[in-house]
């Protein structure tokens, strides 16, 4: 089977090149702010991606009837939508980190990430490609949300996935792992400023990483244009 | 009579970066000597352990960056770092608190910024208030005089405590802090804020023990061996005067009108500035060359602010001293205030349109 090469591109704009939360920058409120665990990042970037690849598709499915002046209206209203939905959804099974999410979660709505990707691809695409989209935007942000916030946790308090069972039910209890055993937590790693610090080597490790690439990369030879003397009447 | 001339230039003064780091690192001794005379070891062998992380993270962060290393490590400015954050961390304080501590401050704040000269922060105090948020626990130890101590701490007994948390004896930090009649004392400042808000007046709590006779049983000592090595460093024209001047005098003013207006909540201007860190911030911290203002009318303005913040934050903020959250605060506001006060150049009127 031979694989669509634009949903090559889409996918590796989404999860590397084009990464929303490395590259573009958007939506880094809630990275910053709720990425002090694996598992509050891992419900946050949950609840974006169904946010993103439903959003995605209805706007990509209704883009001819929406009138152009309007538009944005028009979009954050369908985000707003379906971040209800995920939002009751949310208060109804997983209670409890619905609550150590708290603002967070409604703030979805106003995450640049997705209306970004709704102004700027599926609004002028089909279904299929939007929503393919959408799900390479959001595992791209759920992946730095999912890495700042295990980075967070394993710094701050020498665990990771504690309180799984927040977002999996009681059996996860037992995936929390205790990396070290710290008397003190490291505040400074679950406060604000760490995820800030945190976030700049990350950009700073994928700059590096593309850095790297581009050195392996044979350089295109200048193809030499030879200048061949035509006129020998002279 | 004949004088003979030599040709320029006349006065020719070796200002290298080492030679004025050196002549600062000298300056501390004052300060070092009385804290080791009314604290113990603690503070020296904070100094000892930062110094030696410092320079461990600056060799690798240089040899990482490909910059000449030879120079640029040994041009003073890690030490001096290093130096000014064991001067500031409580004396008890676990070894891992310095060696966080000390990486933060060359790696983060120092290196990642470019190194020496473009730092926005003034790394030292950058260190301290991110060890202060990240562990409140360790970085409140604060050590009363040892003529206050219950019991006899000597060297041995310090490095015991520093990297086990136990004297050989077994005590622990908090016993260690705890006074004979049962009670923990903290700092001069501390036990003022403490007292004001359980509703005593200061004129109370000026009885303190940890206050001793005038405005802190040592930390006055402490306030004029840094007074004493900041005026050294005036004298020898290292520093500015305009900075600690204003600093000083903001601060000064700012608590005079708080005595005057309410005598019984706000502790008397001297007291001010014989307690804490705040000399050690007048002529070793503020005086930063890199991350504070430039021009004179700028480092007039710049210490004006400091000494506005620390005793805003002293008088109502929740640490109970700000010398730290002062300078960072101004470090920030150090380029705006270049912005607006470019000195003249010579030849230009003033407020000419162009």
């Amino acid at each position: 089977m031979k694989i669509n090469p634009e949903y090559k591109e889409l996918a590796w704009q989404g999860l590397w090149k084009n990464n929303p939360g490395l590259v573009q920058l958007l939506g880094l409120c809630p990275l910053l702010a709720v990425t002090s665990t694996v598992v509050n990042a891992l419900g946050l970037g949950i609840a974006t991606l169904f946010v993103l690849i439903c959003s995605n598709a209805t706007v990509s499915a209704i883009r001819q009837w929406v009138p152009k002046e309007i538009r944005i209206p028009i979009f954050v209203l369908i985000i707003a939508a379906f971040v209800t939905c995920v939002q009751l959804l949310m208060n109804a099974f997983t209670y409890d980190l619905y609550q150590s999410l708290g603002i967070f979660l409604p703030l979805i709505v106003t995450n640049c990430a997705i209306i970004g990707r709704a102004e700027a691809y599926a609004s002028k695409n089909p279904v299929k490609q939007a929503s393919f989209d959408g799900l390479m935007m959001g595992l791209g942000f759920l992946a730095v949300l999912v890495i700042l916030g295990a980075i967070r946790e394993v710094l701050g308090q020498g665990t990771l996935f504690d309180g799984a069972n927040l977002l999996f039910g009681q059996w996860a209890t037992e995936l929390k792992v205790e990396i070290y055993h710290l008397d003190s937590k490291f505040l400074l790693a679950i406060l604000p400023p760490g995820a800030f610090i945190a976030m700049g080597f990350l950009i700073a490790g994928k700059n590096a990483i593309d850095e790297k690439i581009a050195q392996a990369k044979p350089k295109k030879l200048e193809q030499a244009i030879e200048r061949v003397r035509v006129n020998f009447e002279n | 009579m004949a004088f003979w001339i030599a040709s320029s230039p006349h006065n020719h003064q070796q200002s290298e970066t080492s030679a004025l780091m050196r002549m600062v690192i000298y300056a501390t001794i004052p300060g070092i000597f009385a804290q080791w005379y009314f604290f113990g070891w603690g503070n020296l062998i904070h100094i000892a352990l930062a110094v030696a992380t410092a320079f461990v993270a600056e060799f690798t962060v240089l040899s990482l960056r490909k910059k000449k290393i030879t120079t640029q490590l040994f041009d003073g400015s890690a030490i001096l770092t290093a130096v000014l954050l064991g001067i500031s961390l409580p004396a008890l304080a676990p070894w891992w608190i310095t060696i966080i501590g000390s990486l933060f401050a060359i790696v983060v704040v120092k290196q990642l910024y470019g190194g020496l000269g473009h730092n926005p922060f003034n790394p030292a105090m950058a260190a301290y208030v991110m060890l202060l948020i990240s562990f409140p626990v360790q970085m409140t130890l604060w050590q009363p005089p040892l003529s206050l101590l219950a019991m006899d701490i000597q060297l041995a007994d310090t490095l015991s405590v520093i990297f086990t948390g136990y004297t050989p004896q077994g005590y622990s930090v908090e016993q260690i802090r705890t006074h004979i009649d049962g009670f923990t004392m903290a700092t001069p400042l501390d036990t003022v804020k403490t007292n004001l808000t359980q509703g005593f007046t200061v004129l109370e709590s000026m009885k303190a023990p940890t206050i001793g006779k005038y405005f802190g049983l040592g930390w006055e000592w402490i306030n004029a061996g840094f007074l004493l090595g900041g005026l050294f460093l005036l004298s020898k024209k290292s520093i500015h005067w305009t900075t600690p001047v204003s600093f000083l005098s903001s601060l000064f003013i700012c608590s005079f009108i708080a005595f005057i207006i309410s005598p019984d909540s706000s502790a008397s201007t001297m007291f001010h500035w014989f307690t804490g860190a705040t000399m050690l911030g007048a002529f070793f911290i503020l005086t930063d060359p890199v991350s504070g203002a430039t021009s004179v009318k700028g480092r007039l303005i710049f210490g004006a602010l400091a000494g506005l913040l620390v005793y805003l934050i002293r008088k109502f903020g929740g640490y109970p001293d700000a010398i730290a959250f002062a300078v960072l605060l101004c470090n920030m506001a150090a380029p705006l205030i270049d912005q607006y006060t470019r000195p003249r150049t010579y030849g230009h009127k003033l407020g000419a349109k162009k």
